[in-house]
């Protein structure tokens, strides 16, 4: 491997305060003049256009800041930020952080899209219709499913209308008593476990083999019985291996009377190469923020869509996009629908931006994504063979598709550095801190890459050439990792603290309240 | 106020491993050993531990025993140790270990780190309880016991963490065998207790997976498991360890640690019973068995449990075992399967193949019994 030097690089330091703890007593940022007499006259009095029950007995405690310092406040915390579009991101592993191309963000800012309002007739709405059924019907064609809804608002959400639809499906046929139990992995997305738990079930997860890293047939056997309502399932899990024996996988749950919903938040590999309804699957989610484009990250705006087959299209949250008579209707007449699972039609912007990307894109593009995403995790793979203290999980197995989890066991036993100390280590160098692995590491001390289509092998090589610095320098002197960030807008935090719930105040309020401190300097 | 560490060696820990004898109890086979040639490894474990502590020498008290129970050792390092007790120079038995112990307690150190192996860990447990938190340095033959590090390094990276308050404590078993059974190639492990050691959860917040519950938050949820789903025409046989007598614990039953209790419509039948006692028991009526997983070797049956025998199970029925463990013990066997050594190799194949464990409210893994 050719050793790059890592360049230079350092954060920007502002130990700035929080807003709140900004300002003083009578500071403005604009300063509104007085109402002229001639209006008041004619207004009256303004409270008495508020309901008496909604008026403020005392005034609210905003910060009171003027105009520059506000904007000074949150320009330094930008800076503060190592934004997606600023570094490589190929570290997050399983969030298929791709570059979205910026001209979809002039789409959703059109006034065609951004001055509607979602209480709107929807004969005044007809290109929005016409863009949520046209997407939904690319989906369909992308997953083999039959209908589609984009009201989920993320992944874990899809999931759950997927896990609430699995419940009503066995509730019309008068078997939920029963059939109360959901079978999952413990390498799906923890999502694939929580929300059928919060919809009730009770959850059983298959431990991978320790040799193939996959869920072993015979223990599917053991977890299905009677009681089974259904299965869901990430394919390629999040060590990025390809469960070949999926479609037998679907076939004991539904010999044994279940339903099959496939977490397809891995999908970046298999558009155009597998789908979900070709292996049997009943059910399935997008997130459309992550493998078709749309940024993400802040916690949103994301969807998670949800497809379904033609049996199940009944059970899908209100409203359907329907197409009749050539207008686009809402189809709210749905008697055996979940209901509403989130407010009008779930974050509309996404899907704007993903509709134009996949149009785009054409078929061929996107085969040709998922092709360049599976070359790349390999070509990475390959990258890293030779970078002491790395080990690749489950190394028996050859490919990985559209990401790979690897180990740094090794070198947290030689050197007593592990992943966490890496991972920060790596932002010293402007590098965004990689994704661990979701919980439980069954892979010890764990990292997940997943450098999809959009990054050049130059991005991979710098990436690569930044982890084995910080091993090699781990070696050499593992306190610098230890203790690091040392280049950051913030040094190392204590996770003793953090996780102590008796440090934990969610408002400022609450941390007023807490720690009793004054809300004004 | 500066931390304290109490720090104990056990010079001999390890000796018989070398030269093939399975461990080092008792004054004849130390003497054997010592003629075969072993030669003393405790010490330069307790160095490489001491290595990693020595960027924290200045801010800590670093307590400790004579020679080679520590005090050369820690000079070795450069430490400045407060060196307390007295022994008989390069003569050590189980006393001494003991007497270190009950002399850290007093001295109020924050933390023993100790160096051996599982006797050396029964011996601090047998003195002190779990009065104060321990950690082990492995350097014994037999390392059965939970409440050790990985390596010298890792213990000496763990005590810093957890005297600068980086980390919190867990339980962990206390076990051992019996050497004299080993010796002849049968294994015979007990339970002896649980001490409490520093414990660093891999435990990244990752705000997706949210924070990692406590593992007594673990044990609640799954005695909630178990208890909601008891049957009323079923007798219930509580396994040893912590993680079973959570079920106990949260019926409010008396029960005993490291023995098997019984239990009937959610009401104590008896405390500590034996085999007999338990055939005897569910004799003509249906039962179900609850165990939980002893020891980091993964074992179901036949360690620490062994009341609950091949004929006990023969008895109650593969269907009616329930195996509890927190999804973290699962987790750290690492892809190894749980073991089972009934000493029936029959009732071994039938307890074979894949089992649900219960791991919490409503929530269960599918693992191998190999």
């Amino acid at each position: 491997m050719v050793n790059q030097q890592p360049r230079k690089y350092h954060a920007h330091v502002w130990d700035e305060p929080i807003i709140l703890e900004m300002g003083r007593k009578g500071e403005r940022g604009i300063s509104i003049p007085k109402v002229e007499k001639e209006i008041e006259k004619a207004v009256k009095e303004y409270k008495s256009y508020v309901p008496s029950k909604m008026l403020r007995k005392k005034r609210p405690k905003l910060p009171e800041i003027s105009q520059p310092h506000v904007l000074r406040h949150y320009l330094r915390l930008s800076q503060q930020t190592l934004g997606m579009s600023l570094n490589i991101d190929i570290g997050m592993g399983t969030c298929t952080m791709k570059y979205s191309p910026i001209i979809n963000e002039e789409l959703v800012g059109l006034p065609q899209f951004t001055e509607t309002h979602p209480f709107q007739d929807e004969r005044t709405v007809q290109g929005i219709l016409e863009i949520i059924h046209k997407f939904a019907r690319i989906m369909c064609e992308i997953s083999g499913m039959a209908e589609f809804s984009f009201q989920p608002g993320g992944g874990a959400h899809g999931i759950f209308t997927n896990a609430c639809m699995i419940r009503k499906y066995h509730e019309i046929k008068g078997e939920l008593d029963d059939r109360n139990e959901i079978i999952t992995t413990l390498f799906s997305h923890p999502a694939d476990a929580a929300c059928p738990a919060t919809a009730g079930f009770k959850i059983i997860s298959l431990h991978p083999d320790p040799e193939t890293g996959l869920p072993d047939i015979e223990a599917l056997k053991t977890a299905v019985s009677k009681n089974t309502a259904g299965l869901m399932i990430t394919n390629p899990e999040d060590t990025g291996i390809f469960n070949p024996k999926i479609d037998e996988f679907v076939n004991i749950i539904h010999e044994a009377g279940g339903l099959c919903a496939y977490d397809q938040a891995n999908s970046n590999a298999l558009f155009g190469i597998a789908r979900a309804r070709d292996a049997g699957f009943d059910m399935c989610h997008f997130n459309i923020h992550k493998a078709f484009s749309s940024p993400h990250g802040s916690m949103g705006p994301a969807c998670g869509a949800v497809g379904v087959s033609n049996e199940l299209t009944e059970f899908l949250p209100v409203p359907i996009v329907t197409f009749q008579d050539s207008v686009y209707h809402l189809d709210y007449d749905r008697p055996n629908s979940i209901g509403k699972v989130r407010e009008f039609f779930g974050n509309i912007e996404t899907i704007v931006r993903a509709y134009s990307w996949v149009i785009g894109m054409g078929a061929e593009g996107l085969k040709k994504v998922s092709e360049t995403s599976v070359i790349n995790t390999n070509y990475l793979i390959k990258k890293m063979s030779n970078i002491p203290g790395v080990t690749m999980a489950y190394p028996k197995q050859n490919i990985r598709l559209d990401q790979v989890r690897f180990s740094l066991e090794k070198l947290k036993k030689d050197s007593g550095v592990g992943t966490e100390d890496i991972a920060r280590r790596m932002i010293d160098f402007g590098i965004q801190e990689y994704f661990t692995s979701h919980h439980p590491w069954v892979v010890p001390e764990p990292f997940l890459p997943e450098p999809c289509e959009t990054y050049s092998k130059k991005d991979i090589d710098y990436w690569v050439s930044i982890i084995k610095y910080v091993c090699d320098e781990a070696y050499a002197n593992p306190e610098i990792a230890r203790t690091a960030p040392h280049n950051q807008s913030t040094s190392k935090i204590n996770q003793g603290v953090l996780n102590d719930p008796n440090n934990w105040a969610m408002t400022w309020r609450a941390h007023v309240r807490k720690n009793k401190r004054p809300t004004h300097k | 106020m500066k931390k304290k560490l109490g720090l104990i060696v056990n010079p001999i820990a390890g000796m018989g491993g070398s030269v093939g004898l399975k461990g080092t109890d008792g004054e004849k086979i130390l003497e054997k050993a010592k003629k075969l040639g072993a030669i003393p490894k405790a010490p330069n474990r307790a160095i490489e531990a001491l290595k990693e502590i020595s960027s924290i020498k200045d801010t800590i008290d670093l307590i400790t025993y004579p020679h080679d129970m520590g005090e050369n050792e820690v000079k070795a390092c450069n430490f400045d140790p407060i060196v307390i007790g007295s022994i008989q120079e390069d003569y050590t038995t189980s006393t001494d270990t003991r007497n270190a112990a009950r002399d850290m307690l007093r001295t109020k150190v924050d933390l023993i780190l100790f160096v051996g192996g599982d006797g050396t860990a029964r011996d601090i447990y047998e003195a002190i309880g779990d009065k104060l938190p321990v950690l082990g340095v492995p350097a014994g033959v037999k390392i059965h016991s939970g409440v050790f590090a990985i390596n010298p390094k890792n213990a000496g990276i763990l005590t810093v963490m957890y005297l600068q308050e980086r980390a919190s404590l867990i339980e962990a078993e206390v076990m051992d065998i019996d050497e004299e059974a080993f010796r002849h190639n049968r294994v015979s492990a007990k339970l002896f207790g649980y001490l409490k050691i520093p414990n660093f959860p891999q435990m990244v917040q990752d705000t997706k997976a949210g924070s990692i519950p406590s593992e007594a938050a673990a044990m609640i949820d799954i005695a909630w498991e178990v208890v909601d789903n008891m049957r009323d025409d079923h007798i219930y046989i509580i396994g040893p360890g912590s993680t079973t007598k959570s079920i106990m614990k949260q019926l409010r039953l008396k029960y005993t640690l490291l023995g098997v209790d019984i239990i009937y419509r959610k009401k104590l039948i008896e405390n500590d019973v034996n085999e007999n006692k338990i055939l005897k028991l569910i004799d003509g009526k249906k039962a179900k068995i609850v165990v939980t997983v002893i020891g980091g070797q993964g074992y179901v049956f036949g360690r620490g449990n062994q009341q609950i025998s091949a004929e006990v199970i023969k008895n109650v029925g593969k269907e009616n075992i329930i195996v509890v463990a927190t999804e973290n013990k699962i987790v750290s066997l690492n892809g190894k399967p749980l073991l089972v050594d009934t000493g029936n190799d029959e009732i071994d194949d039938v307890l074979k193949g894949y089992i649900r464990v219960v791991t919490g409210f409503m929530r269960s893994i599918v693992y191998k019994v190999a």
